[in-house]
């Protein structure tokens, strides 16, 4: 029990990054494999308030989102707009750059090491169930998860800016004609993408660790979440964070020596014989 | 116009060698004499340059995006690594015995990777290359993990030339390897079957409508680079005799991926262009700091897509269409 | 009577919205059938059924007496089923001449001959300098594709075409987006082709359809509304019916 319910919590967290990602590449169709960049930006925004400023964490959280979404702002008007037409390829290799930029970038202020980061006392500690054992940062994790997927669902399928968005989406030519303004669309799902990002880095620093290597090293978890959710679709992404986090969780507690590789494989099956993915629809492109 | 008089040179001229191509194969030779200090290092470009005219072959000129490539690599270099290991060290059936398992790893990865498209690809290739970097990882009692394979004999070159410190007989080695591979590569390009990669990469919807049958020919060249990786890696592993686990490492693709952009993709030179002068930078830039190397490499990336796609083939073509029609004006 | 090509029943659903309804067309051998109906009728949907691109739900294609309803496009073309697009689909940077060399060669199955360069196979290219001079393409043989004129690149669209040799060879809207002047030469041409070469047209200009046509299927709402002469489909009061509806909408 134990087990899933860790397993529960660390996919909660992957959903929290990952679900920026799908985001963007589902509903804008941009390959950014700079998402783990942001995060890790997110990550050391809120431990440098922590431990620098002497900032509360739960302040902190916000912060690291607002501050990584005005990075996303930045980085969309003046450089991911350029790309949006361009090939996969193209994206690929640009965030690629970027990915290589924030890894050296980080290793230049903070140095290769594991940054520390104090959780304040009310999140600390185990709350003892029979048979099963509840860290109650995993359970603060797993609340906030719900809540947030709760209301991007309602977000996207239930608000105005929800409509604009997938419209635009579907066709921004249209969407412009109809007095959307598409590019600030754009730029707002962009920095919801990268603000989830920031927030989920700065949640995982916990659980994930956060050092320079962050963005390479989990990007292909983040890329598993969306490939298996079927990008853009928020429940979809949600669910397969969750599988995810189960199967590596039990993988690593039971057969420790198999490591990630089950996770892999179980991607690639799953990208041949679904590949919209779980929930996905027909491939938006 | 009758068909008589029809000028048909411009379909053969291309497999005639131009002496710029014989110029440009001068340059190992005159590398040998003038850099004898550096052979390790010309050894090491001979090799990328095979794995990048590789990576070329399926992404160049058949347009499948692979964020995965030194999973053929990597297979490679292990299983030269590990006959070389186990005291079959003729390097020439090692060569061989590499090729033939990158290939079928190809074949196989390749009915996987067609299925989808861009998207999938990347997830594909990209799950492909962390599972056996996973594996390579934790079958230490054979790979030696992230220890690296050791242990390694290398006998002499057809029996009689020995690998020798200065490493003369691995940089011969090596630029004879590239070299026969890249005149094979030539053939291949200027071929029916190169024809034909061009025209699905030009337009993959109607090659089907000339009755061709477009997912065996990928499927072929996928194979084909697999193959060509697989003998740069167990170039590799013989000429250093040693395996690491970074082999199999994402950062390898992506570097290679910078490689032959930075060349220009899609022209047989420029894999062998963007190496000389990517590794050639990495050489002297990466004695400041390894850290500092990446940012560099990341913003030439970000430079290369926003401003040069087409690399450094694509900035001679230019000159030389200037040239043409400065000649002409 | 032999048909060239038939479908019993063809049906092709999207989802709930059904695109071909049981269509059976006949297509006689060495006909010149002209495939007509107002937009939306299915007729893009009916060709790609017809040369592989699409799978239906249900019935059957067959070509020359075989079933080829599951076959993929390139082996329909193999049997000798070639088609060309509404709009061009060609290789722009291949010249003109690389272009049919490379369709012949598929045709010949040279297609994966990786060795000897393409110059050296000089049946293909022989063969392909003799389809370029049929259809007057000689002075632009090594032209780029995308250097030309709409016009002659609507000839390369059907030079790839003939390079395959079909026994069938779906036209779709051959004389789309060319002038009226240059679209007559391109009938001309198309009218001069061998007459075991079976033809199925589909086009918008009733007065090409009419004059080229030997037999004419009318599509409406994804199924035939009626088949006939020329001379029948001129006086069915259904079909005037369709195209004055049409008409007015406009």
């Amino acid at each position: 029990m134990t087990v899933i319910f860790d397993g529960i919590a660390s996919g909660m967290l992957l959903f929290l990054i990952s679900v920026g990602l799908s985001v963007t590449l589902g509903l804008m169709n941009f390959v950014n494999l700079a998402h783990g960049a942001f995060a890790m930006f997110g990550g050391f925004v809120a431990v440098t308030l922590l431990n620098r400023a002497g900032i509360p964490f739960l302040a902190a959280l916000p912060l690291a989102a607002i501050g990584t979404a005005l990075l996303g702002v930045l980085f969309e008007r003046t450089l991911y707009r350029r790309l949006y037409a361009a090939t996969h390829l193209d994206q690929v290799l640009f965030s690629i750059g970027l990915v290589f930029m924030s890894i050296a970038g980080a290793h230049y202020l903070f140095g290769p090491q594991q940054q520390p980061l104090t959780l304040p006392g009310f999140l600390q500690g185990q709350i003892n169930l029979p048979g099963l054992d509840m860290g109650v940062y995993r359970l603060f994790l797993i609340v906030l998860g719900l809540a947030i997927a709760f209301g991007l669902q309602k977000m996207v399928s239930g608000t105005r800016f929800g409509a604009q968005l997938r419209a635009s989406v579907d066709n921004p030519r249209t969407a412009r004609g109809m007095g959307i303004n598409v590019d600030r669309i754009f730029t707002l799902t962009f920095a919801l993408g990268t603000g989830l990002a920031g927030l989920g880095g700065a949640l995982g620093v916990e659980m994930l660790g956060l050092d320079p290597g962050f963005p390479v090293k989990y990007i292909v978890y983040f890329l598993i979440v969306v490939a298996v959710g079927g990008s853009g679709n928020i429940t979809g992404s949600l669910i397969a964070a969750l599988i995810l986090g189960v199967f590596d969780v039990a993988g690593k507690y039971y057969v420790p020596q198999a490591g990630a590789f089950v996770i892999y494989a179980v991607m690639v099956a799953m990208l041949i014989f679904r590949p919209q993915g779980l929930f996905g629809r027909k491939a938006a492109r | 116009m009758n068909k008589s008089m029809i000028d048909l040179t411009p379909l053969t001229r291309a497999t005639r060698w131009h002496p710029a191509e014989l110029a440009f194969w001068l340059l190992p030779v005159a590398g040998y004499f003038l850099l004898q200090d550096n052979l390790v290092l010309l050894t090491q470009i001979a090799i990328t340059a095979l794995f990048c005219l590789s990576l070329d072959l399926i992404l160049g000129f058949a347009g499948i995006v692979s964020l995965g490539h030194t999973a053929f690599f990597g297979i490679g270099a292990y299983a030269a690594g590990l006959m070389a290991a186990h005291g079959h060290g003729d390097p020439l059936l090692g060569l061989l015995v590499a090729g033939i398992c990158a290939g079928i790893a190809g074949f196989i990865s390749s009915l996987l990777v067609l299925r989808g498209a861009d998207l999938t690809r990347l997830m594909v290739t990209l799950g492909v290359a962390m599972m056996l970097y996973e594996l390579a990882n934790k079958l230490t009692p054979i790979t030696g993990g992230v220890d690296g394979l050791q242990g390694m004999e290398i006998q002499p070159l057809f029996g009689s030339f020995a690998f020798d410190m200065f490493g003369k007989t691995a940089y011969w080695y090596a630029v004879g390897v590239l070299f026969v591979m890249f005149v094979i590569a030539r053939r291949l390009v200027h071929s029916p079957f190169g024809l034909s990669l061009k025209g699905i990469r030009q337009n993959v919807g109607r090659m089907p409508a000339i009755g061709a049958p477009v997912n065996a020919r990928l499927a072929a060249v996928y194979t084909l680079g697999a193959l060509y990786a697989g003998i740069a890696g167990a170039l590799l592993a013989q000429t250093t005799q040693f395996v690491a686990l970074d082999v199999l490492s994402f950062n390898r693709s992506a570097e290679l991926l910078l490689i032959l952009v930075l060349g220009g993709s899609g022209c047989l030179y420029g894999a062998l262009i963007g190496t000389i002068v990517f590794m050639t930078a990495h050489h002297f830039l990466s004695d400041m700091n390894p850290e500092y190397w990446q940012f560099w490499l990341g913003l030439l990336l970000v430079l290369i897509v926003l401003f040069a796609r087409d690399g450094v083939m694509g900035g001679v073509r230019r000159l030389g269409a200037l040239g043409k029609g400065g000649a002409k004006a | 009577m032999t048909y060239a090509l038939q479908t019993t029943s063809l049906v092709k659903k999207f989802g709930g919205f059904v695109a071909t309804s049981k269509v059976s067309l006949n297509v006689e051998a060495g006909a010149r059938h002209a495939l007509i109906g107002p937009n939306g009728a299915g007729k893009t949907t009916l060709i790609n059924l017809l040369t592989g691109f699409l799978e239906p739900t249900s019935g059957e294609v067959i070509l020359n007496g075989d079933k080829v309803t599951h076959l993929a496009q390139h082996q329909r073309v193999k049997r000798g089923l070639a088609r060309t697009f509404q709009i061009n689909r060609l290789f722009a940077d291949l010249t003109v001449l690389e272009s049919v060399v490379m369709a012949v060669n598929e045709r010949l199955g040279l297609g994966a001959r990786f060795w000897q360069s393409v110059g050296s196979h000089t049946a293909a290219v022989d063969e392909a300098v003799e389809l370029l001079e049929r259809l007057r393409l000689l002075d632009v043989a090594h032209e780029t594709t995308r250097n030309l004129a709409y016009g002659k690149q609507r000839l390369i669209e059907i030079a790839l075409a003939l390079a395959a040799k079909p026994s069938v060879l779906l036209l779709d809207e051959p004389a789309a987006g060319v002038p009226t002047i240059e679209s007559r030469e391109l009938f001309e041409t198309i009218a001069g082709l061998p007459r075991e070469v079976t033809i199925l047209l589909i086009e918008h200009d009733m007065d090409l359809v009419f004059r080229f046509a030997d037999r004419i299927s009318v599509l409406v709402g994804g199924a035939v509304l009626t088949e006939g002469t020329p001379e029948v489909i001129a006086h069915d009061p259904k079909v005037k019916e369709v195209y004055l509806g049409e008409a007015i909408c406009d």
